[in-house]
């Protein structure tokens, strides 16, 4: 097997160097009747090229030359080539969680630099160095308040991403706490007379989206407000980072929940993706996950090392603030290094690209449909209502190797025939039209470039 | 650099030392209106985010560097300098498994059909995808002998809380979740707070003087409100549980459930198989066993898999086919947990470890176990006589010392670990697992050749050496790094979490109760 470094002599050698006189021996410790004594039923070995051919087989499998309209937490951006060059360096990217920090200083100060994006962009003072995805960060931000307020009753808007929603309700749902909905109103926001009047004492947290779900902004000072006014954390959950070169911060939020796929992360099919939590600095103690401090060493020079590990599960066992060990630290490396290539200027052309794209969608798919929600500021999706089912819609879409919009009526069935759509800085204007005209009826040729 | 002295200081095989860049933080070096980036023209006609976003618009402007492509290139490859990693040699970090991360794994994983697959798009453009999950899925079951598997849980701990919350709907199902799960107490730290995550008490076994289960004790301790055990086998010290069965008995006559925690998975790949022995339901960790690098600390995946007992309660959605040979996503699922993870799990990570899986093959699957396990009954034969080995107990994977006879002289584990970077090693885990006084915890994967085994034992014998006759050499190591040790406790009390503009970083202000830092 080309991956061991090994003859069968050297084998042989050190098997009689460890008194062993052959490899069962050392096996001997399994009981007869557990040992499996048949080669496992799995493929054969393959050599490199059959590998990679099985691979391409199946990417080819998949969609391939189709325009898409598809965002709802999942986002096609450009991802600059150099991204991709820097995190293969094997330095970076076979290399462990920084515990020995004397030789992991690279992977360290990146994540310090992570961090320090991360509350620059959300307006949060402190940022760990990243959770799963999402979602998960969601329902990790959720229980983290309930440690804060020490209070159980949670409420979660409805225009937070469905799925997000489901997995807050897994995590709650044995810690004796679930969470009740606030639904939204006519402008696609949170209810909130709804919510004034759901949150009580007892409320820990009030958990929005935005962009929320239909791509809506959210009013932040608002919610907050209501929020505050009975001590109950405000989490705000982002899913479309990149919304952060053009929108206003959450900054009233306590916790900010991030899902930064955006920045420069592949879809991939749904995974892996890079969670992180910002909150304000008195929440510290209650944060989950790794975070990384700046400090000094014996001669005084600058460094960087894990830090507070006493809140974690290697240290605090049944008593940390969370179960989580590996992150997805790689990562958060790449969009470190996305919000490096952009910077400060660039995040904000981007960001105003994507709200330039988006509007153009929306004016000229709206000419066929609705557009709900129209009159409250958004980012780069709309919810489109139509005559034709959504199904129906989408099949006819395919045809001209369109992937359209996503059907919402599994989540959002009050909404009739509804599609989620999202245009980004790499929908072109001709795709845009393309798609138009086929929802319009109309007969179309489209190039997906 | 090492210390001058008379006394006796090793003589370093594996490296020399040379330069590295300095580089400062990527803030310290921007300057305004250097870019990184050219954007495509806009074909649309562009807005005016003001008056489209009113009170929504952003009108700060957030702190992010100002650089140009090179000198990114340059920041990024620089920093990447300052670490060790797999690529440059030996990494026997004890239960974290540094194995090889095969290139072809990287590659396939990018190919574009696969990582500009949208999560959303319909199944019938994403049947490549599927079909990588299905024979993925199809494999790891076979490998663990269990009857259905979960690729959600998106590392080795969200596979835990997911394993337990599959224990938890099971109890449920027949009416009473149960109150607690025991865990050895040579278990990871992620067993307690998973337990503790998913509304269990946690209840710790004691381990018996061959640092295994004491079927005795744990027969006494099991009773109907038992939820489980969590075990990890091979154990953290490296000891196959040989009487695994009998756990198993002891817990099933009980109604409790046997977990198994797969982190250690590497010893038995091939070999034998969890679902075979007993266990009811286990996570695996991609990112140790099946090769898909760490990259500094994730991502990782983490894949449970249970007998069919469980099968009801996996999160939703499952990958089911259809009669017409289609796979697609089963969301139909009343008896679920439900979602432990927004769309399918970390597929990327799938793509590797299927790549690693179809590169092996079985013989290159059993052969890898079998050398993971040579190396480090090598590693143990050449080294036990200069540390104190607790467990004569047989080694699988890893092998477990105490610095026992090196604190004789004031050295502990973690002086060693730190010396042993000088000699051109990552250091193997420290002072772990706890049931170790002063552990070496070293797992060297199948990995290294024998001459990378050498050069480690020589450097680690020397380093005995060292302990003996020049132990503050030891003490004060690492003296060939970038910075030597750095001031933890100053970092906990006065944390600098981020780089502040002008002037110097600032502590954050903690509260009183975080005294117990």
């Amino acid at each position: 097997m080309r991956y061991l470094p090994k003859s069968d002599t050297e084998r042989i050698e050190m098997l009689r160097e460890i008194g062993a006189t052959s490899i069962d021996d050392l096996f001997s410790v399994i009981p007869d009747e557990y040992r499996l004594e048949r080669d496992l039923d799995i493929p054969r070995q393959m050599g490199e090229s059959e590998v990679v051919e099985y691979f391409k087989a199946a990417a080819a499998r998949n969609a391939n030359g189709y325009a898409s309209f598809l965002g709802a937490g999942a986002y096609r951006h450009y991802r600059p080539v150099i991204i991709d060059s820097l995190v293969q360096r094997g330095e970076f990217l076979t290399s462990y969680t920084p515990y020995q920090a004397e030789i992991t200083q690279g992977t360290l100060q990146a994540i310090f630099e992570f961090q320090t994006m991360i509350c620059e962009l959300t307006g949060m003072d402190i940022a760990n160095a990243s959770m799963y995805d999402g979602s998960t960060g969601a329902a990790e931000a959720v229980m983290m308040a309930i440690r804060v307020t020490g209070r159980d009753d949670v409420l979660v808007a409805r225009t937070v991403h469905p799925e997000y929603r489901e997995v807050m309700h897994t995590y709650a749902q044995h810690q004796g706490h679930d969470a009740r909905e606030v639904g939204y109103g006519p402008d696609g926001r949170i209810d909130l007379a709804a919510l004034e009047q759901a949150v009580t004492e007892e409320t820990a947290c009030v958990l929005v989206q935005s962009p929320n779900f239909f791509g809506i902004i959210e009013d932040i000072p608002a919610i907050a407000e209501i929020a505050h006014k009975k001590n109950a954390l405000l989490i705000v959950s982002i899913a479309e980072a990149v919304s952060l070169g053009i929108v206003r911060p959450p900054v009233e939020a306590d916790i900010v929940s991030m899902e930064a796929q955006s920045f420069g992360v592949a879809l991939s099919y749904g995974g892996p993706y890079c969670g992180v939590l910002a909150a304000k600095e008195k929440y510290l103690r209650q944060m989950p996950g790794r975070l990384v401090g700046e400090t000094k060493d014996t001669q005084g020079r600058r460094g960087f090392v894990l830090t507070l590990s006493t809140r974690e599960q290697h240290i605090r066992r049944e008593k940390a603030t969370s179960n989580i060990c590996t992150n997805q630290a790689l990562v958060a490396l790449m969009t470190t290094i996305f919000l490096t290539v952009y910077g400060k200027q660039g995040m904000r052309e981007l960001a105003e690209q994507n709200l330039a794209k988006a509007k153009y969608a929306a004016n000229a798919l709206g000419k066929q449909g609705r557009v709900l929600f129209a009159g409250t500021p958004r980012f780069h999706e709309f919810v489109l209502q139509t005559e034709e089912p959504a199904g129906q819609l989408n099949a006819r879409l395919l045809e001209k190797k369109i992937i359209g919009g996503l059907p919402l009526e599994k989540w959002y069935p009050e909404l009739g025939n509804a599609t989620l759509w999202c245009a980004t800085e790499l929908t072109t204007k001709e795709q845009i039209d393309a798609a138009a005209a086929v929802i319009a009826g109309a007969p179309v040729a489209v190039s997906t470039r | 650099m090492m210390a001058t002295t008379d006394r006796f200081t090793g003589t370093t095989r594996k490296v020399t030392a040379h330069l590295t860049q300095n580089e400062g933080l990527s803030f310290e070096k921007s300057s305004p209106g250097k870019k990184g980036y050219k954007l495509a023209p806009l074909d649309v006609p562009a807005v005016d985010a003001a008056a489209l976003l009113g009170e929504a618009v952003r009108k700060d402007e957030p702190t992010l560097p100002e650089l140009s492509e090179i000198e990114i290139i340059r920041h990024f490859t620089r920093l990447s300098t300052w670490n060790y990693a797999i690529d440059l040699g030996m990494y026997p970090l004890g239960s974290c498994t540094m194995k090889y991360n095969p290139r072809v794994n990287e590659f396939v994983s990018r190919l574009e059909g696969i990582a500009e697959a949208h999560p959303y798009q319909p199944e019938s453009l994403s049947q490549g995808a599927l079909g990588i999950i299905k024979l993925l899925q199809d494999c790891l079951m076979e490998i663990t002998g269990m009857d259905a598997i979960t690729l959600q849980p998106a590392a080795g701990a969200h596979g835990e809380f997911t394993g337990i919350m599959l224990v938890r709907a099971y109890h449920q199902s027949k009416g009473n979740p149960r109150k607690h799960v025991i865990i050895p107490d040579s278990a990871h730290g992620t067993n307690p707070a998973t337990a503790a995550t998913c509304g269990y008490q946690v209840v710790n076994l004691k381990s018996n003087a061959q640092g295994g289960v004491d079927v005795a004790a744990l027969a006494q301790m099991v009773n109907e409100d038992t939820a489980a055990m969590m075990l990890t086998n091979p154990s953290t010290i490296g000891v196959f549980e040989n009487e695994i069965h009998k756990i198993a008995d002891v817990l099933h006559d009980k109604g409790a459930l046997l977990y198994m925690d797969g982190a250690n998975m590497n010893a038995l790949v091939g070999k034998t198989r969890p679902g075979d022995f007993g266990a009811d339901v286990m996570h695996l960790n991609l990112h140790k066993t099946f090769s898909t690098p760490h990259g500094g600390g994730g991502p990782g995946s983490g894949p449970v898999a249970c007998k069919k007992t469980l099968e009801p309660f996996l999160p939703s959605p499952v990958l089911k086919q259809g009669s017409n040979g289609l796979l697609y996503w089963d969301y139909n699922r009343p008896q679920s947990v439900g979602r432990v993870r927004m769309l399918y799990g970390n597929f990327g990570m799938f793509v590797r470890a299927l790549a690693y899986i179809l590169a092996n093959g079985p013989d290159g699957l059993r052969q890898t176990t079998e050398d993971a396990v040579l190396n480090a009954n090598y590693i143990r034969r050449k080294l036990e006589d200069v540390y104190d080995l607790p467990y004569s107990t047989p080694s699988m994977h890893e092998v477990v010392f105490s610095d026992k006879r090196q604190t004789r002289n004031g050295v502990k584990t973690g002086d060693i670990a730190k010396r042993l970077i000088d000699y051109g090693f990552h250091p193997y885990t420290t002072s772990f697992p706890l049931i170790v006084p002063g552990a070496l915890m070293i797992e060297p994967t199948e990995s290294e050749s024998r001459e990378e085994l050498d050069l480690f034992i020589d450097a680690m014998r020397q380093i005995a050496r060292e302990v003996e006759e020049n132990p503050e050499l030891v003490t004060s190591a690492p003296h060939s790094t970038r910075v030597s040790r750095l001031d933890e406790t100053t970092a906990a009390r006065k944390p600098v979490l981020r780089w502040q503009a002008a002037g110097a970083s600032e502590a954050v202000e903690i509260d009183s109760a975080a005294k117990e830092w």
